[in-house]
């Protein structure tokens, strides 16, 4: 059986972004002429039961204390600002743990019926920065349409009028494609005044960052959208109820919103059958590193490490060994050949001690040095800090300094357990202000315990092993 | 006032897009950079006084975010991608060879000014590894010795792509 791939099937193979006529042929709008028929709460209900989790896996703690709130009204009446400082006032709370934690659940908590004042704002987070990261860039320029249909849908639902786009600077391309889309979408009257004949009004506006990674975090991604640094903000209250200037907002991923209008149009029983698991749809998995056919590849949710880069990926490249991965980006904990049949979801990854992330997998190959690529993903961390902090700001160049003097083989042997001390505290819950230095120290602290031996082997050997072996230095 | 009045315009077009003029601030400061290649002490000035904020503030935001300069970069601004997939399929190299071509390294500018390095975090880019962004332009599936061929462009065609 052909297995469906709602999100990129009706992409066009010269790499050019679907036009407005082009989507609407393969029934682009068709979930929000859907959307626009239902009542609000409907359509909350439907993504809820649709069970589509967030896909920006910036998580560290995926959503484990969101799961303990109690969601039985939340579609039906307005939560409180309190209520809602109740429900997360669990001190590690972040944004960053909706990972994994559905959409539905999340489009809940904005004010509802007679209790939704305007301004409230849609935000997509397009900030896609981490290293090894790229598949936003995908649906972006592939078919920017289902984006902006996902924010329209996403803004009748709570009642918002103004959404932005918040785009990385390097996405040019992306920028281009999203700018014709909304363009076309004006003119065809999905976006404006009284949509498709109904009372509902919607603008969308592209806003392209000046870089700096943590803007991808959503309460600092808001901040930088009103014009201030990326620091991000204390939480609770949750962005749903203070969120942009003060005002409720609801913060997506793009490739979550890039969902949303195939659910309206097929329904959540159709979009949870698309996955091998019980969380819902499909998923962009991709994979970079020393494979034969590095890319990406929208599969079932829930399919098996091995089949994504064996199969789809083509396996590793010739006279290259695969020794572990980054199963979804640079902040997430190593895996080794052993987990190679782990299928790639938030539950099952995690159980094994690391995250899906954001899908996409990097490659370690018995070529390349496992210190010297702890040492690059730190060296990022460290210096795409935002310096709020005094761990993250003060602890990231600490701890990238030790491993390069291990990697240039001036480490000492008490070095180990000096990066398993800032591993632990750094990475530790509550003792930093966001996730992101919790999620540089993912890498190190599985690196310390599945390569141990590689970083003995510098420290006793004064020099980095692998240079003789024609690898990355 | 050091704005061209065309910055100007497309500066006030955008305050219609935000409740807040400061919200605009990386927008201005994007636009201004455009032709000036970098935001200079008068520019804060004047892009602030536009937007209702003190100096203080804009340069708050100007020394924050990593794409605005506030140094004189070159005519034409390479970035080259430092992070883990480029370094694994093989950006140590590039660098090597950038520096034997340039001869200079990350963070510097040529002497004759054409030319200015910046390490850049990744660029989105990473099943295409190594990669490199000149201007707005990107470069993917590179070989240290393909830099010899696409500098080459913007050496003999100036500003011309």
């Amino acid at each position: 059986m052909k297995r469906e791939r709602p999100l990129t099937q009706h992409f066009r193979s010269d790499g050019q972004a679907l036009s407005l006529r082009e989507y609407e042929a393969v029934g682009g709008y068709q979930g929000l002429r859907a959307a626009l028929r239902m009542e609000r709460h409907q359509i909350i209900k439907t993504i809820r039961e649709s069970t589509l989790s967030g896909r920006g896996g910036a998580g560290f703690s995926t959503g484990r204390k969101w799961t303990f709130i109690p969601d039985e009204d939340l579609h039906e009446r307005h939560v409180f600002p309190h209520e809602m400082v109740m429900m997360i006032e669990e001190p590690d709370q972040w944004e960053h743990s909706l990972a994994g934690f559905t959409t539905g659940v999340k489009w809940s908590f904005m004010p509802k019926g007679e209790y939704i004042t305007t301004p409230t704002y849609v935000v997509a987070n397009a900030d896609e920065m981490e290293p090894g990261v790229f598949k936003d860039r995908v649906l972006m320029e592939g078919n920017p349409h289902q984006l902006l249909e996902g924010m329209i849908i996403s803004a009748h639902a709570i009642g918002a009028n103004t959404a932005y786009i918040f785009l990385r600077w390097a996405y040019k391309k992306s920028a281009r494609c999203i700018e014709k889309a909304i363009a076309e979408a004006r003119q065809a009257n999905y976006l404006g005044e009284h949509i498709l004949g109904t009372d509902f009004n919607i603008e969308i506006y592209l806003h392209t960052s000046a870089g700096r990674y943590i803007c991808g975090e959503a309460t600092a991604l808001l901040n930088s959208l009103e014009g201030r640094r990326a620091n991000p903000r204390a939480k609770p209250p949750h962005t749903a109820a203070v969120g942009l200037w003060g005002r409720p907002t609801n913060v997506n991923n793009v490739e979550t919103l890039s969902n949303v209008p195939h659910i309206l149009r097929n329904g959540s029983d159709w979009y949870k059958g698309l996955s091998y698991t019980d969380e819902g749809g499909t998923k962009i998995y991709g994979v970079s590193g020393r494979v034969k056919r590095p890319g990406w590849w929208e599969l079932p949710m829930g399919t098996i490490a091995r089949e994504i880069i064996e199969e789809h990926a083509g396996g590793m490249a010739d006279g290259y060994h695969l020794r572990g991965f980054l199963p979804g980006g640079a902040s997430t904990d190593f895996l080794l050949t052993e987990h190679l049949d782990v299928r790639m979801d938030v539950k099952s990854v995690d159980a094994i001690g690391s995250r899906m992330g954001c899908g996409t997998m990097i490659i370690l190959d018995d070529k390349t040095c496992p210190v010297g690529m702890v040492n690059n993903v730190m060296r990022f961390f460290a210096r795409e800090s935002c310096g709020w902090c005094t761990p993250c700001r003060e602890g990231l160049p600490w701890t990238a300094n030790v491993l390069n003097a291990v990697e240039a083989g001036q480490g000492r042997p008490e070095d180990i357990d000096r990066l398993r001390t800032h591993a632990r505290w750094i990475g530790g819950p509550d003792n930093t202000f966001c996730a992101l230095a919790p999620g540089a120290m993912e890498p190190l602290q599985s690196a310390l315990r599945y390569f141990e031996d590689d970083f003995r082997e510098h420290i006793h050997l004064g020099r980095c092993p692998w240079r003789r072996k024609g690898g990355p230095i | 006032m050091t704005i061209h009045a065309d910055e100007r315009y497309e500066i006030e077009a955008l305050l219609r897009t935000y409740p807040t003029p400061r919200a605009v601030a990386l927008d201005a400061l994007k636009i201004v950079q455009q032709a000036k290649k970098w935001i200079t002490d008068e520019d804060i000035r004047d892009v602030a006084a536009l937007l209702e904020m003190t100096p203080a503030e804009l340069d708050n935001l100007a020394t924050f975010y990593s794409q605005i300069f506030r140094r004189p970069v070159g005519e034409h601004v390479i970035r080259l991608c430092d992070s883990v997939s480029c370094w694994i399929m093989g950006e140590t190299g590039l660098e090597e060879h950038l520096s034997h071509l340039l001869g200079i390294g990350p963070g510097e500018t040529t002497p004759d000014r054409r030319f200015t390095w910046l390490p850049v975090s990744c660029l989105g880019v990473c099943e295409q590894a190594p990669a490199i962004m000149i201007d707005d332009d990107l470069y993917t599936h590179l070989n240290p010795e393909d830099l010899d061929v696409i500098l080459e462009k913007y050496v003999q065609g100036g500003v011309e792509k």
